[in-house]
C-alpha cells in the first residue's frame, strides 16, 4: 500500500536536474511522476521511479544526496471536486498532510495523488475508513 | 618517553639561565650582522650590552611579517649565502613569500626538535611514519621527514595528494603514523569510506597534525574517524617549521614550546604590551639558537595563552593553549572580530553535520555580508524542506548568539567544497580591498 519515494538535494545550480534524469535514464530508471519543492538556493527533487532501490544506488554513486521516503498515492477522479473531496476528510480527522502532487492517468479518468504525511498509518485508516481507494505500490510504479 | 631527557626536563631556573645566555649571545650577533636589527637597536635605543636579565627581552622592538617582505629574500640573513645550506619559503599568497635560510646547525636543531615532537606524540623508532605533508618549499614534508629518521622510524615520504595512492600505501606499508593537515586527516578517512577502506582498523595510532588551526571538536571527529589519537604540532617556517611546539600524548593538554631553542612571550595585539602569563593575547617567539636567521620578538600572529605549570609528562617546557586562531586568518565583519575556528565549533556541536564549510565574505553597498556554506549529508537530508530550513536557521542563530554576527546559512551539496590535499582554504573575502 505505501510506495517508495526518492528525495535528492538539488542545489540552485544550472545543470543539476538534467545530471539527476540523465543518470537515471543512462541507468535504464523511469520517472513516473515527479515534484521539485524549492527554496532560494536548493531545491528537493522527489520522484516516483519504477525502481527506486537502483536509482537510489545510482544516484548516491554520483554523489547525490538521497533519501528514500514512504508516501501513499490514492485515485480520484479527474473530475472537479475530486481532489477537494478528500481533503475535507482528511482535514475533519485532523490528518495533516506534509506535501502532496497529483498526476494523470494514462487512461486520463483519474488522476493520482501522492501524499505524504507526518502520520503515514493513521492517515491510511482515516482513508481507508471513508472508503476512499489507496493505490497498491507496485500499480503505482508500474503504472 | 621523553627523546631527549637532559634538556626536556631542565629545572625552570636552569632554562631561563639557558635562555638568556643564548639571547644575549643572538642579541649580539644580530646587532653585529643584520643591518635591519642595529638600525631597528638604534630606534628604539637599545644595545646588547642593555639586555641584562630576561626581562629586559621587552624593551627590545618586534619583529613583523612585513619586515621579512621587505628585506625579501635574503635581508635578514645572519650568515653568508655559503653557510646556508637550505632555504624554505611561506606561500605567500599575499604578496612575495618570506624567505627562511638554514645553517647545518639550524637543520641539525630542528631536526632534533622534530625527533623531540615525534616522541612526545607517542612515535617512536619502530613506526612507520606516513609523512603526508608536502615535501617543497613548505618547511612541513621535510621538517618531518628529517625529524623521524633521526628518530630511526621508517618513514615514507607520501608528500600531498594523490589521495587513493596513499590509502592503499598506508594499508599495504602498514603506516603507524600520520603527520598532515587536520583537514586531510579527514579527506582520507572520507575517501577510505568511499572506496571501501575501514581506516579505523588499519595500523594508524597516531596523527601529528598542524599547519592550520583546528578546533577540539574537529579533534574529537578525527580520533573517533580514524581511530587515533590525535596529536596538534606547532611552527611556523619564519621560526624553524614544524616542531616548534607539540602537545605531549600524556596530557593533551597545551603544546610543549622547545624553551632551550624559543623565548615564548604572549602580547596584547594592539598595545604591544606583554601579558602576565594564563592571558590571552599574540604569541611573540624569539629565536635564540638559530643562525641562518634569527628573529628578535617575531609577532606569530596566532592568538594564545602561555602556561608554565609542570605537566604530568614530565616535561619542563611551558605549554601554549590550542591555537584559537591566527589574528591574520581573523575576519573583520562590520566590526565583529570572527575566527574560522569559531564557527567551525559551532556546526561541530550541531548533530550531524560535517566539518566542511567554506565562508564567503562580500561586500553589498557600505555593509559586509557573510555566508556560511556548509554540506548537506544524509544525517542531515530530509526531504522535507521545513526541517532543512530550521537547519540553517539553526546555524545561523548559534553563529549570532556565539559571534554576534549576522550570516546567511547555504546548505550546498555533499562534496561541493573543494577538500585540501594540504591547508584548508576556509574563506574565500570578495571584498574590495582597501586602497
Amino acid at each position: 500500500m505505501k510506495v517508495e519515494q526518492i528525495s535528492i538535494f538539488i542545489e540552485n545550480k544550472s545543470g543539476r536536474l538534467a545530471e539527476v534524469s540523465g543518470t537515471l535514464g543512462k541507468a535504464g530508471v523511469n520517472i513516473r511522476a515527479l515534484s521539485l519543492a524549492d527554496t532560494s538556493d536548493f531545491g528537493i527533487l522527489r520522484l516516483i521511479v519504477n525502481d527506486p532501490d537502483k536509482a537510489f544506488k545510482v544516484l548516491r554513486e554520483q554523489n547525490f544526496t538521497v533519501s528514500k521516503t514512504v508516501v501513499i498515492g490514492v485515485e480520484v477522479p479527474d473530475t472537479p471536486g475530486g481532489l477537494s473531496s478528500i481533503l475535507q476528510i482528511l482535514d475533519n480527522n485532523n490528518v495533516n498532510v506534509e506535501y502532496m502532487y497529483a498526476f494523470v492517468e494514462r487512461s486520463g479518468d483519474n488522476a493520482v495523488i501522492i501524499f505524504r504525511f507526518d502520520n503515514i498509518d493513521d492517515a491510511i485508516k482515516v482513508l481507508h475508513d471513508n472508503g476512499i481507494k489507496i493505490l497498491e505500490g507496485n500499480k503505482i510504479t508500474s503504472m | 618517553m621523553i627523546w631527549n631527557d637532559e634538556f626536556e626536563t631542565l629545572p625552570r631556573e636552569a632554562i631561563e639561565s639557558l635562555q638568556l645566555k643564548r639571547l644575549q649571545q643572538t642579541v649580539e650577533r644580530v646587532y653585529a650582522t643584520v643591518p635591519f636589527y642595529r638600525e631597528s637597536f638604534k630606534k628604539a635605543d637599545i644595545t646588547p650590552a642593555d639586555i641584562k636579565s630576561l626581562s629586559d627581552l621587552q624593551r627590545l622592538p618586534f619583529t613583523l611579517k612585513q619586515d621579512m617582505r621587505d628585506n625579501y629574500p635574503y635581508g635578514l640573513f645572519a650568515v653568508p649565502l655559503e653557510q646556508i645550506v637550505r632555504i624554505h619559503a611561506s606561500s605567500g599568497t599575499t604578496g612575495k613569500p618570506t624567505v627562511v635560510g638554514y645553517t647545518r646547525r639550524d637543520i641539525d636543531t630542528w631536526t632534533e626538535l622534530m625527533a623531540r615532537s615525534f616522541v612526545a606524540a607517542g612515535a617512536n623508532k619502530g613506526d612507520v611514519i606516513h609523512n603526508a605533508y608536502g615535501y617543497g618549499l613548505f618547511t612541513g614534508g621535510l621538517g618531518a621527514h628529517y625529524g623521524a629518521e633521526r628518530l630511526g622510524a621508517s618513514v615514507i615520504p607520501m608528500s600531498g595528494g594523490n589521495t587513493k595512492k596513499q590509502l592503499m600505501i598506508m594499508q599495504d606499508f602498514g603506516s603507524t603514523v600520520l603527520t598532515c593537515t587536520p583537514s586531510y586527516s579527514l579527506f582520507l578517512a572520507e575517501v577510505a569510506a568511499e572506496e571501501g577502506i575501514d581506516i579505523r582498523n588499519l595500523k594508524l595510532k597516531v596523527g601529528i597534525l598542524g599547519a592550520e588551526p583546528w578546533s577540539e571538536k574537529m579533534r574529537q571527529d578525527i580520533e573517533e574517524k580514524l581511530n587515533i589519537k590525535a596529536i596538534d604540532i606547532y611552527g611556523l617556517s619564519e621560526i624553524l617549521g614544524p616542531g616548534v611546539g607539540i602537545e605531549c600524548i600524556e596530557a593533551q593538554k597545551g603544546l610543549h614550546i622547545w624553551e632551550d631553542h624559543f623565548l615564548p612571550e604572549i602580547i596584547n595585539p594592539d598595545t604591544g604590551e606583554v601579558l602576565p602569563a594564563g592571558e590571552k593575547g599574540e604569541l611573540v617567539i624569539t629565536t635564540i639558537t638559530k643562525e641562518g636567521i634569527p628573529l628578535i620578538r617575531y609577532r606569530t600572529r596566532d592568538i594564545t595563552r602561555l602556561f608554565k605549570e609542570p605537566c604530568i609528562c614530565g616535561r619542563t617546557h611551558a605549554r601554549i593553549e590550542r591555537l584559537s586562531g591566527r589574528s591574520d586568518d581573523m575576519l573583520i565583519i562590520r566590526g565583529v572580530n570572527v575566527f574560522p575556528s569559531q564557527i567551525e565549533s559551532v556546526l561541530f556541536n550541531i548533530e550531524g553535520v560535517e566539518p566542511h564549510y567554506q565562508l564567503i565574505v562580500d561586500r553589498e553597498g557600505t555593509l559586509d555580508t557573510l555566508e556560511v556554506q556548509v554540506e548537506v549529508n544524509e544525517q542531515t537530508f530530509s526531504d522535507e524542506i521545513k526541517i532543512l530550513q530550521s537547519l540553517s536557521s539553526k546555524i545561523r542563530k548559534d553563529i549570532k548568539d556565539l559571534l554576534g554576527v549576522t550570516c546567511k546559512v547555504r546548505l550546498v551539496e555533499p562534496k561541493s567544497i573543494t577538500r585540501s590535499e594540504g591547508k584548508a582554504r576556509r574563506v574565500i573575502d570578495n571584498r574590495p580591498t582597501a586602497s
